[in-house]
């Protein structure tokens, strides 16, 4: 037990060790990244024997999850909000199953879209889901929520949903730690057909889940993680979920708040709590970052009373993430700058490094596009999207993973030619190898480019699961060995790519074309580290 | 006491670095700490930003309200006026004056310096050829955080103790580099407010 300066994500992490887990499993993505990059470099872990190696995607890394569930361990799976989308079947699907070994589901939204494609509410898919909802405040419940978080799903024999935001997993703070808890037995499921969702047992299972929907209740009622605070000025009562707390409380530095506040960690919303503070109060403004989760809920669809405040009514702005000011705002406090930004200052959006290899295959490919025409480039997520910026402007789509392979195929069908994806190593066997798969089968004219950096860049050089592997995998999955084509994404040898790229391209076939050369990133820092050894060595 | 600090820079300049020393330093002297940082996408050569707090008290926010910061600390002379709708009214600005120039529409310098120079309180420094005279060169955000040192109410030793922490696992040589790059920085920031 010690206090350690710790990121919100990396609190769960602290929290999941020492709660007893015995397996974490995920894909990276911002802001979730640090959750599983914590457990991998801890000592604690590895004595522990805990897993904690990547996923290929979320879906795996949330069934994986729950095999070890089944088999009687605690497991965690963490993951970016659209990382859920992405594992959604089986996050359904496991509170239909129930557990067996407690089984937390850390998700990181991203609010603002700091790092993302939206900013979707994560607490929807736990209410879809019908489970119990974990949101910190701080760093400390972060911990403790993590650390507790198995034994909840334990005694409802179902997951339980970990929600937190970017501002809480990439903000550091001091956490206490509790002591160790031991990592459960191996032991199979007492119902041998528990997790058989035929549908004669997953109308069992789902009735048994409904049955449970008063107890979870009953749960968050009685949770410490749902606060009532009373206060002596009822015009207005407050309702804060998660971080939004905080955001609360700067604006009473001298925690002199006159309203009620219900302090909100534990979801469903506790009903009696939720009941006091709308009849005391005048009016109730909602503070929540993400969508208007439990405003929506409050109010209701022929409600005109006016009486519920936050995002719906313009109270708080309806997108983007919650601060201090935002808070301040809605209780009438004005903010005072000083300064304003002098126009001088130009915009510094991010850009490929210099060296990146992306660099050089947006350049080999702009120049061959040139005889083929606008809009005919397919992307995908990660690096590689910052070329739909200046200067490159190579790319015209980046919607989900893997979408670019398949949008290309669709696009082809349509009757595009050349219809090109450009996809990383990295997000090719996340969600790109069963798209190649659709291509394939009806031999459809596209050319997928896998840029390939062997790792995962964009969340900070994870590894990447085909690195060495992505010719077999594409001659395996069925494109023509002579289609497989690999360079090296060199200023020196742009013309060999443009040429190779303009045969792929009038090639009337599925064509796959694998610009190789590591991440400038990770190359540099690999050879800082075996400097540094050779160093120790010499001393 | 209660000091909101701004970290500014662009990614991979190191701000995380001096938000990890200051961190040191304040945990050192049983401080309360809140610090927000950017990964991800925004870390690419983009702008970044650190907020960070310590108090004697517990504090609320991971961010910084509009118009309290007590000080930007900048390692690059841009970078300095983006958050200055966060400064408050008698806030210090430090920063680096050599540009870090990725943009093709990087402003004059010398109109950039202009802009800083404006300000009653700051302190900026050629943090860059400073770096390069204690042969530091790769820890000028380290003089940039010596420079600023003055103006965070915690002893230096502390400072010290938070260089050798966070670079101790990289050896007895590269600590002696920070921590002389941060000593070179604290002697500007010294020196020039004297002279103010």
């Amino acid at each position: 037990m010690q206090k350690l300066l710790l990121l919100g994500a990396e609190a769960i992490a602290q929290g999941a060790i020492d709660g007893g887990m015995s397996g974490i499993y995920a894909y990276p993505g911002t802001p979730s990244t640090e959750i599983t990059e914590y457990v991998q470099k801890s000592k604690a872990a590895d004595k522990r024997k805990i897993h904690s190696q990547w996923s290929a995607n979320e879906k795996t890394a949330m069934e994986a999850a729950l095999g070890m569930s089944y088999a009687g361990k605690r497991a965690m799976v963490c993951m970016k909000h659209v990382g859920l989308n992405v594992a959604a079947d089986a996050f359904v699907n496991s509170a239909i199953t129930g557990v067996n070994g407690g089984l937390i589901v850390t998700v990181a939204d991203d609010p603002s879209m700091h790092s993302s494609q939206n900013e979707q509410d994560s607490r929807f898919f736990g209410k879809f889901a019908m489970i119990p909802i974990l949101e910190p405040s701080n760093q400390q419940e972060a911990y403790n929520m993590a650390y507790e978080g198995f034994e909840l799903s334990e005694k409802f024999k179902i997951p339980v949903l970990l929600r937190i935001t970017t501002r809480l997993s990439h903000s550091r703070a001091g956490v206490q730690t509790k002591e160790n808890k031991p990592q459960n037995p191996l032991t199979y499921p007492e119902d041998p057909i528990q997790f058989v969702l035929l549908p004669s047992n997953a109308r069992k299972r789902y009735k048994d889940l409904l049955a449970l929907q008063d107890l979870i209740d009953e749960d968050s009622e009685k949770s410490i993680y749902n606060f009532y605070f009373d206060g002596s000025d009822k015009s207005l009562g407050i309702i804060s979920c998660g971080i939004a707390y905080n955001y609360l409380m700067e604006n009473y530095p001298e925690r002199n708040c006159p309203f009620p506040i219900l302090k909100l960690g534990q979801y469903p919303l506790p009903h009696f709590k939720v009941e006091k503070i709308v009849n005391e109060c005048r009016n109730v403004l909602v503070l929540e970052d993400g969508y208007p989760f439990v405003e929506e809920q409050l109010k209701s669809f022929l409600d005109k009373s006016g009486k519920i405040k936050g995002r719906l009514d313009g109270t708080i702005p309806r997108d983007g993430e919650l601060n201090p000011n935002i808070v301040g705002k809605s209780l009438g406090k004005p903010v005072k700058t000083s300064f304003a930004i002098p126009k001088i200052v130009a915009n510094r959006p991010p850009e490929l490094c210099s060296g990146c290899s992306h660099r050089d295959i947006y350049n080999a490919l702009n120049e061959t596009m040139k005889e083929f025409g606008k809009q005919k480039v397919f992307s995908d997520i990660g690096c590689y999207t910052l070329g739909a910026l200046p200067p490159w402007n190579s790319i015209n789509s980046c919607v989900d993973m893997g979408a670019s392979i398949t949008m290309a195929k669709g696009a082809a069908d349509a009757g595009v030619r050349p219809s090109v994806a450009v996809i990383g190593d990295s997000t090719f066997t996340h969600s790109g190898m069963t798209a190649l798969l659709d291509c394939v089968y009806e031999n459809t004219p596209v050319t997928i480019i896998i840029s390939d950096n062997s790792t995962t860049a964009m969340t900070g050089g994870q590894e990447s699961h085909a690195t060495g592997r992505l010719e077999e995998i594409c001659v395996g999955l069925g494109v023509k060995p002579e289609h497989v084509r690999v360079l090296t994404p060199l200023p020196k040898y742009h013309d060999e790519m443009v040429e190779v790229l303009r045969e792929e391209l009038t090639y009337e076939g599925v064509s796959v074309v694998i610009p190789r050369r590591e991440c400038i990133q990770t190359a540099t820092r690999s050879k800082k580290e075996s400097k540094a050894k050779g160093e120790e060595v010499t001393t | 006491m209660k000091t909101n600090i701004i970290l500014a820079g662009v990614g991979g300049q190191g701000i995380l670095s001096i938000a990890a020393v200051v961190g040191m330093a304040a945990l050192e002297n049983n401080l309360y700490l809140k610090q927000s940082e950017v990964h991800g996408m925004s870390q690419r050569g983009g702008a970044v930003q650190s907020h960070l707090r310590i108090s004697d008290k517990e504090i609320a926010s991971d961010l910084i309200p509009e118009g309290t910061a007590d000080i930007i600390i900048s390692v690059e002379p841009m970078e300095s006026l983006r958050y200055l709708p966060w400064l408050k009214e008698n806030g210090w600005i430090v920063t680096n004056t050599t540009p870090f120039v990725n943009i093709p529409d990087y402003p004059n310098i010398q109109d950039l310096i202009g802009a800083i120079e404006k300000f009653p309180h700051q302190i900026s420094l050629n943090a860059d050829e400073i770096a390069r005279q204690v042969k530091s060169v790769k820890s000028s955000n380290m003089v940039v955080l010596g420079a600023a040192s003055p103006f965070i109410d915690i002893p230096y030793a502390s400072f010290e103790n938070g260089i050798r922490q966070i670079f101790g696992r990289k050896g007895e040589k590269v600590v002696q580099l920070n921590l002389n790059a941060m000593k070179a920085g604290r002697e500007f920031s010294e020196k020039k407010r004297k002279h103010n």
